[in-house]
């Protein structure tokens, strides 16, 4: 398992310097990829610009959308803009695709809220037709394309992973939770008839140090807000020592993650150090061969 | 703060001392309609003794319910006069009266008000702060304001009846019982030192020819006296305003609403025979005054009762349900031999296992091992031990399957012209060389336009016969292993990329025409296949015929025909593929006619000491389409053709369906096959350990198992006990 960080970008008016300042920070580290998170009408910076910037600074980690709300986004754009990333950064990206939890988005955006699992689908076929035909340039470096994956949590979501997708991204919460999450989209994988087996992808919130884990679960609950009683549920399960993060990436590591990221709940980039820190000092499981943990895809 | 309470039993009562004790300042009262001392019902059993939180909450009561707690280990079961016992379960009882008097003392000695024998109408309870209604499942609280709590109520289909008994068990007792009626079963346990509960549960049309419905009280209790009466050997029942119920399940989507609270089975209830109801209200209470212990504002205290609250109710509530529907549908298993009827008994929930049964009464499982064995194994010995289910052997179609693991390689991308790659070769012998019963080469083309995609393997010309052939001759070298093979037709499936680039999308080039029952695509846009004509019919019935040859020469031993997943086969039988307007559509009869003659060509061939089986879809999981009930007629009409075993598949008839990966449910639709067609079956739910393939061979859920890999590398002795692979 690889553990990767979350950009800073959905803190509030975060300046653009301090998240490329994450990107650069965490290129340097052990770490094995950045992610960002998606929400339309959070004060936030949109996941595909962060991540063009970031590919600028940076030259080893994945980039990750972890996830990006795809029925939000025209297909063909959302398809050239991918790839540009992918040829901006040699290869890196990692495009997961959900459909989000707020109505308010898409009312936001003009998009029609209740067939989103539909326009998800049929966006998960027409990105790789298009990534793949070369029919909208440009040719993307990996050669399907993006890897791509797919979050959500019930089984519609799991058929989406088997029948379109690399792998699967799960939305956060404990590992027993992962753990019956994973043997779904596993069963599902298996049941589709593919080959190898599905990229398994899962995300966590941490705040190292007593004041900043009181102001990261005041970040998570208005983050979540529109959640309702559910924004405290994830507020409580925030990761606040090293500790309980080594804990938690094992446990994970343990129900077949292959990638972990943890998402920071302030911009202050000394969370990112002492995030380094703990895993430098502490590893939570030995880094694999072979490096970048990016696309294990059969082929 | 003013609280009022409605309904003074163990929710209402326990949740009013809990918060009068944290909150001593606060006014409490509980209104209760009925007299002090007055209660319905005999004993309530708590499933697990442990009380979550109860010692914390207040030791007082802990002490003193537990105090009173009768304690047993172990359920019973008489199955038809055979009796049967697994210890290592905990399980304690307390007398229903005994408990609300216990809870009314600590409420009067911690100045909560209790006031009975009054009606309060929940509408005129407006200046209370916080209104907690624990006025049970027929709840006036939660009907006033019913669009906000959103109940929803399913009635079960059984019927059952309260009784005391005076007879003390020292056990869960379940009694079997069948009479000309039909079958009857009864959930008994103690409640204190003289006194047992003892539930009589029946079925709808048993208890309408038994002439239950025009019984009055006591005939009703004459009734199950004569029924029970070798079991009671002269004790006595009892009644108390007993009647005959369904039980109803009750599930809310919010448990509240402004300053108004739902608690207990006003809330929700869980079928009496997980024994769980009492403990959710009591655990309720507790939670409710945890809330606010943290905040008393009323608002964020309820949410977070709620949430902290509802995935544990909704868990119990799953487990109840599944034991519910087991109960209704017992007669299903009536054929079942009395060991495997009291292990399915324990493990129908599903939240038992063989493991957990293991660890609670080794010789319980030890039995069952040596019964399962001495049941299927017909060059048993008799010994003191005998291996877990899954290493058990399984005499299938005039054959020996040395275990119950089917195993199966990664799907193949690299097979050229139908010819299966050498890695694909390199992986079987190595399965087979491990511990599998049956290595399973899944999707063999019977024709070159049947296969899925242009990297799938075929049977179809005399070098694949080939192959298989030295493949059959090294796997008898190496183990006892069979070789499966399952020949379809990819029908309108068919002609697509590799299922490494994702799954149903069309070949760019190198496409070829597809056929299927009717003209329509299987994915938007994709390529529209031919209905299939008298002559296409022909031709494919005899490409599956001259497989089958090819397979017989090959010296397989288990060929399938694949009637699942949307292939051609199984788009003649679902409706919603099925759109012809000849003798191939309308009854299942018609739409069955195609794949049966395709089965009773291969049977032709195939000989009768071989097995043949055929791959099924339980249910098309998509609106309109088949369901369990259908695959179970068709099923039927299979095994009258000479099919020997089904694997169990669901969803994929179309491309739009809704998929279901629980493993409960994959577990149910190989059960229901099984036992209600009464035919093998091999099941497809997602396992990669031991323990869930013994729980349902055990159970006769199943007779084979579909192991995923990572297959393990043990090529372990093949006498003795091997639990520890796979």
């Amino acid at each position: 398992m690889r553990i990767g960080v979350g950009l800073p970008s959905t803190i509030k008016q975060v300046s653009g310097s301090t998240v490329l300042d994450w990107a650069r920070f965490a290129d340097d580290g052990p770490l094995g990829s950045v992610g960002v998170l998606d929400q339309l009408r959070y004060d936030s910076l949109d996941p595909l610009a962060t991540l063009a910037a970031a590919a600028a600074v940076t030259t080893r980690l994945r980039l990750a959308t972890t996830v990006v709300i795809g029925p939000l986004r025209n297909t063909p754009l959302l398809a050239k803009e991918a790839a540009s990333i992918d040829q901006l950064s040699g290869g890196r990206l990692t495009l997961g695709l959900a459909l989000g939890a707020r109505r308010d988005d898409y009312e936001t955006a003009g998009v029609d809220y209740a067939h989103r699992g539909q326009r998800l689908t049929e966006q998960l076929v027409a990105l790789r037709d298009i990534w793949e035909d070369h029919a909208i340039g440009p040719r993307p470096i990996q050669p399907r394309g993006p890897e791509l994956i797919v979050g959500g949590s019930d089984d519609s979501a799991f058929a989406r992973v088997a029948r379109y997708a690399d792998g699967y991204m799960h939305g956060g919460g404990p590992p027993r939770a992962f753990a019956s999450a994973v043997s779904k989209a596993r069963a599902a994988w298996v049941d589709a008839g593919r080959p190898g087996e599905p990229q398994l992808w899962g995300m966590a919130y941490f705040a190292l140090g007593e004041r900043q884990a009181a102001e990261g679960r005041d970040y998570l609950l208005d983050y979540y807000a529109f959640t309702g009683p559910f924004a405290e549920r994830i507020a409580g399960a925030l990761l606040t020592t090293p500790q309980s993060i080594v804990q938690f990436a094992r446990a994970y590591a343990e129900a077949g993650c292959h990638h972990l990221v943890l998402f920071p709940t302030s911009a202050d980039i000394d969370q990112l150090h002492r995030l380094t820190e703990t895993i430098a000092t502490k590893p939570p499981v030995p880094p694999r061969e072979g490096g970048q943990g990016g696309s294990g895809r059969a082929r | 703060m003013r609280v009022e309470v409605l309904g003074g039993g163990p929710a209402g009562l326990y949740a009013a001392l809990l918060l009068k004790q944290i909150h001593p300042e606060w006014s409490l009262t509980v209104h209760e309609r009925n007299p002090r001392d007055a209660t319905y019902g005999w004993g309530v059993v708590f499933s697990d003794r442990t009380l979550t939180g109860l010692r914390e909450a207040d030791f007082r009561t802990y002490d003193e319910i537990t105090g009173s707690f009768v304690l047993w280990e172990a359920i019973n079961a008489d199955i038809h006069g055979t009796l049967l016992r697994c210890e290592g379960h905990a399980f304690a009882g307390i007398g229903r009266r005994h408990l609300l008097n216990i809870l009314q003392d600590r409420c009067e000695e911690l100045g909560v008000a209790l006031r009975f024998e009054i009606e309060v109408d929940p509408a005129g309870v407006t200046d209370a702060d916080l209104l907690i209604a624990a006025d049970g499942v027929n709840s006036r609280t939660r009907s006033l304001y019913e669009p906000a709590f959103g109940p929803s109520v399913t009635m079960g289909r059984a019927r059952y009846i309260w009784f005391g008994v005076d007879k003390t068990y020292d056990s869960f007792t379940f009694i079997f019982k069948e009479n000309e009626h039909g079958l009857h079963q009864v959930h008994a346990y103690p409640f204190n030192g003289t006194t047992s509960t003892f539930i009589v549960e029946c079925d709808e049309a048993v208890w309408l020819s038994a002439g239950l419905d025009q019984a009055d009280e006591a005939a009703s209790l004459a009734y199950c006296e004569a029924l029970f009466a070798e079991h009671l050997a002269g004790s006595r029942l009892m009644s108390n305003r007993s009647a005959w119920l369904s039980f109803p399940t009750l599930t809310t989507r919010r448990w509240s609403h402004d300053s108004v609270v739902i608690l207990g089975d006003a809330a929700h209830t869980a079928h009496f025979s997980i024994g769980s109801g009492t403990k959710l209200a009591l655990e309720d209470a507790i939670a409710l005054a945890q809330a606010f212990e943290q905040t008393i504002e009323t608002g964020p205290a309820l949410r977070r009762f709620e949430l902290s609250r509802r995935p544990r109710v909704e868990a119990t509530q799953r487990a109840a349900e599944e034991s519910r529907r087991y109960f209704e549908e017992l007669r299903r298993y009536r054929h079942f031999e009395p060991r495997q009827f009291m292990f399915h008994l324990l493990t129908r929930s599903g939240r038992i296992t063989y493991d957990n049964l293991r660890q609670r009464d080794p010789r319980f499982v030890d039995e069952t091992d040596l019964w399962f064995r001495s049941a299927h194994d017909p060059r048993s010995r008799s010994s003191v031990v005998a291996p877990p289910p899954l290493h058990t052997p399984l005499v299938l179609g005039g054959a020996v399957i040395p275990n119950r693991a089917v195993m199966a390689p990664e799907p193949s991308l690299t097979a050229v012209d139908g010819l299966a790659s050498r890695e694909t070769l390199d992986e079987l012998r190595q399965i087979a060389s491990g511990s599998a019963g049956i290595v399973m080469l899944d999707h063999v083309a019977v024709a070159p336009d049947g296969r899925v995609s242009p990297v799938d393997i075929g049977l179809y010309d005399r070098r694949h016969a080939e192959v298989l052939s030295s493949l059959v001759t090294d796997i008898d070298d190496d183990s006892g292993a069979r070789l499966l093979l399952s020949l379809a037709h990819a029908g309108r499936r068919g002609s697509t990329r590799p299922r490494s680039d994702g799954v149903d999308r069309s070949l760019r080039t190198g496409g070829w025409p597809l056929i299927s029952a009717s003209a329509l695509p299987y994915a938007p846009g994709g390529p529209v296949p031919r209905a299939m004509t008298d002559v296409d019919m022909d031709r494919v019935r005899e490409q599956f015929a001259g497989a089958a040859r090819l397979a017989l020469e090959a010296g397989v031993g288990v060929l399938q025909i694949d009637m699942s997943r949307g292939y051609l086969l199984a788009s003649f039988i679902s409706p919603l593929t099925n759109r012809r307007d000849d003798v191939h559509n309308g009854s299942l009869e018609n739409r069955l006619r195609f794949p049966l003659s395709v089965l009773d060509a291969v049977r032709a061939v195939w000989p009768d000491d071989r097995p043949l089986a055929v791959a099924l879809t339980a249910s098309d999981q998509a609106r309109g389409g088949a369901r369990l009930s259908d695959a179970v007629a068709v099923v039927g009409a299979l095994r009258d053709h000479g099919c020997d075993l089904i694997t169990v598949h669901s969803g994929q008839t179309v491309y739009a369906d809704r998929p279901n990966y629980d493993f409960d449910t994959a577990a149910h639709h190989s059960d229901i096959i099984r036992n209600e067609a009464r035919i093998p079956t091999l099941t497809t739910a997602f396992i990669t350990t031991t323990n869930p393939a013994n729980t349902l061979l055990a159970g006769g859920r199943c007779d084979l198992c579909l192991l995923r890999g990572p297959h393990p590398p043990a090529p372990s002795p093949r006498a003795g006990r091997r639990e520890d692979r796979a």
